[in-house]
């Protein structure tokens, strides 16, 4: 049983559930068996491609422990959905917060951080700083 | 052609946003394959059935559960918009229709100009959301010429109709800025925006309302 108390949550969006899960999975392979807890928003509600800000807000209920929660997405009605479930006030867990950072990078970089008991501000810091990751 | 538009004067109850919603609901669904169609041609195809799920929606909660004022009938609305949509376009109207019923406040009678205002404020949350300027060949070229166009005193919903229709018109030959349509640059120009189209359909169900 791992420790997620007082951890910050991650939940990972993507307009496919595949790849949502997947980048889940593979966050937390990379990240060495990371502690926080993750879930995957992918997709609709019935298994096509796109975003759906039930499953979003389900899956932030899922990972909250307290300590806020760090959402990365990947593009277009994904950001949206997001900000417009932040304006609502009410949907999402206090300390809810939209991430700017690449899904796949950013994911692992907040997985990481996340699990070693970081506040929510140095979880949103490590994986903004994954754009800075040039690779060429 | 304004002869039969109610006075400015005149007051909206919540009847007539059920109404206007409900009539929304029916132009979407009517017009379902060609939103899709102008999606097809600049965008991923699924701007017509995610509208109709979307207002289907609506239409559904609003007739379980009619709510008691004009601005609770929009925030309803919105909430089903922006959580069943699917795409882009839920959040965007949700904002949309949200932020103009948290606008009215709990009056259970609002003027022509009340609605204006009211949904001018939705509008500039759109915009605020999407980060789009009029001219990006967007929702915002139909809905801001319709507010504009419903306010004062020469307001009316034919008028506000008449000049979504022409802003949606007005996007054919604008160059994508936002959403997924930017990606094709110049490839986007000479099609109509499906989400300008869909405002129109919107904004043209106010006159079915007040009848």
């Amino acid at each position: 049983m791992t420790d997620e108390s007082g951890k910050v949550g991650i939940v990972l969006v993507s307009h496919s559930a595949a790849v949502a899960d997947s980048v889940a999975e593979l966050a937390k392979a990379l990240s060495g068996g990371g502690t926080a807890p993750v879930r995957a928003a992918g997709g609709t509600p019935d298994g096509g491609f796109g975003t759906s800000p039930e499953l979003i807000a389900e899956a932030a209920q899922a990972v909250d422990r307290g300590a806020g929660v760090a959402v990365l997405v990947d593009l277009g009605s994904a950001v949206l959905a997001v900000k417009a479930l932040l304006a609502e006030g009410d949907e999402l867990p206090d300390g809810t917060r939209l991430v700017d950072a690449p899904l796949v990078e950013g994911a692992v970089a907040a997985l990481v951080t996340a699990s070693t008991g970081a506040d929510v501000g140095a979880v949103l810091q490590a994986a903004s700083e994954a754009y800075d990751y040039r690779k060429v | 052609m304004s002869s039969s538009e109610p006075a400015v004067d005149d007051v909206l109850d919540t009847p007539f946003f059920l109404r206007w919603l409900t009539a929304a609901a029916a132009a979407v669904s009517r017009e379902a394959a060609r939103l899709t169609d102008l999606d097809s041609a600049i965008g991923d195809a699924d701007h017509g059935t995610n509208m109709q799920r979307g207002f289907a929606a609506v239409a559904e909660a609003l007739e379980k559960e009619p709510p008691g004022s004009p601005g609770a009938t929009l925030i309803l609305a919105g909430r089903q918009l922006i959580s069943k949509v699917g795409g882009a376009s839920g959040p965007l109207y949700g904002t949309l229709l949200r932020r103009a019923g948290k606008a009215l406040g709990d009056a259970e009678q609002i003027t022509p100009q009340q609605l204006a205002d009211a949904l001018r404020a939705g509008v500039d949350a759109v915009a605020q959301l999407g980060g789009a300027a009029p001219g990006d060949k967007t929702m915002l070229d139909a809905l801001l010429p319709a507010v504009e166009a419903l306010g004062g005193d020469a307001g009316s919903f034919a008028a506000a109709s008449e000049a979504a229709e022409k802003g949606a018109l007005a996007t054919v030959p604008m160059l994508a800025r936002k959403g997924r349509a930017s990606y094709l640059g110049e490839r986007s120009v000479g099609h109509q925006d499906p989400g300008a189209t869909s405002s129109a359909l919107i904004i043209g169900a106010l006159t079915e309302a007040a009848r």
